[in-house]
C-alpha cells in the first residue's frame, strides 16, 4: 500500500519537474492543486498521462480527474481498483 | 509623433556558461557547457526562487532568467513591452515534442511548441500587461528590433522596452537583452545596440 504512494510521490515530483520538493514533503492527505502543493491545468493532464502510462488506466473524461486526484491517498487508491497494469 | 530620447539602461548577455550585466561579469562556471545543468545552476546562483521555473523549457528559462537579471533593481511599470528575436524560433521544444509523439503525447512538452510562450512566461512572472512581439530572423537584426521598440515607445504604447535576441538552438545559447527606458547613458540607437551585441560575442 505505502510503497505505490511512494512510487507516485516519486512519479509526480519527476513527471511534473517539482524540484524543490522531496517525497518526505508531501503527505498523503496534501491537497494537489489549490494550496497543497500548487498544481496547474497542465499538471492535470500530464496526471492522466502517468496513470494511462504507467498504470494502463485511460481517463475518457478529464473531469473524472477532479475526483482522483485529489490526493495521494485518493489517487493511490482509484489506481488500485483500477490498474490493468 | 513626438520624440523622446531613449537610453540602453541596462542590457545583460547569457552565452558560453557566462552571464554579463552592463559588459560585467557577475556570473560563470567551468561546470558544463550543456544548457539544462547550467540553467540549473545558475538557478541558484542567482537566487530566483519561483518553482515555476523548473516546469519551464529551456527557451522559457533563459528568458527568465535573463529578464530576472536585467530588471534587477531597475524601476520598471508594469507596462513595459517586449520585443523579443531568435533564429531557431522553439526548434528546441518542437523536437521533443516530435519525439513524444511516438508514445503518449506529453501535454507540459506541448505547451512550449511557440516561441512567443517565453514573453507570456516574462510577463505573469513581473506582472506585465503589455505589447509584446517575437521575431523570428536568421541572425540579430539591430535594425528591426531598434525600429519595432522605437515605434512602440514613441506611439506611448509603452514606457520601457525590453528587446534583443534569446537564441537556442541544440545546446548552444546566445541571448542579448536590453532594458530601453528613458533613464541612461548609452543612447538607445541601431549602432549601439550592434555594438554592445557584438561585444558581449567577443
Amino acid at each position: 500500500m505505502s510503497d505505490l504512494r511512494t512510487e507516485l510521490k516519486k512519479s509526480i515530483i519527476e513527471q511534473l519537474n517539482l524540484e524543490e520538493l522531496s517525497i518526505e514533503e508531501i503527505d498523503n492527505d496534501d491537497s494537489l492543486f489549490g494550496d497543497g502543493l500548487g498544481l496547474d491545468s497542465i499538471d492535470a493532464l500530464e496526471l492522466i498521462v502517468l496513470l494511462e502510462k504507467d498504470y494502463g488506466i485511460k481517463l475518457t473524461d478529464p473531469y473524472q480527474g477532479k475526483e482522483i486526484f485529489i490526493s495521494i491517498n485518493k489517487m493511490a487508491e482509484y489506481i488500485e481498483t483500477h490498474r490493468t497494469k | 509623433m513626438s520624440k523622446d530620447p531613449y537610453f540602453i539602461s541596462q542590457y545583460v548577455g547569457i552565452k558560453n556558461t557566462k552571464i554579463l550585466k552592463n559588459a560585467k561579469l557577475i556570473f560563470s562556471t567551468q561546470q558544463d557547457s550543456e544548457v539544462l545543468p547550467f540553467l540549473k545552476e545558475v538557478y541558484k546562483k542567482v537566487g530566483l526562487n519561483y518553482p515555476k521555473y523548473h516546469k519551464m523549457d529551456p527557451l522559457c528559462k533563459l528568458g527568465i532568467l535573463a529578464t530576472s537579471v536585467l530588471l534587477k533593481d531597475s524601476d520598471f511599470s508594469n507596462e513595459t513591452a517586449l520585443v523579443f528575436s531568435n533564429a531557431s524560433s522553439s526548434l528546441n521544444t518542437d523536437l521533443r515534442h516530435q519525439q513524444s509523439i511516438e508514445n503518449i503525447v506529453s501535454p507540459a512538452i506541448f505547451v512550449y511548441t511557440l516561441p512567443n510562450i517565453v514573453l507570456g512566461e516574462v510577463s505573469i512572472k513581473f506582472g506585465l500587461q503589455s505589447e509584446n512581439a517575437f521575431f523570428i530572423e536568421e541572425d540579430f537584426n539591430p535594425k528591426l528590433i531598434y525600429e519595432y521598440t522605437e515605434l512602440l515607445l514613441n506611439s506611448k504604447k509603452a514606457p520601457s522596452v525590453v528587446c534583443g535576441w534569446i537564441e537556442l538552438k541544440n545546446a548552444e545559447y546566445d541571448v542579448f537583452l536590453c532594458f530601453i527606458s528613458k533613464q541612461g547613458e548609452i543612447p538607445f540607437t541601431t549602432e549601439n545596440l550592434k555594438k554592445l551585441y557584438l561585444f558581449e560575442n567577443e
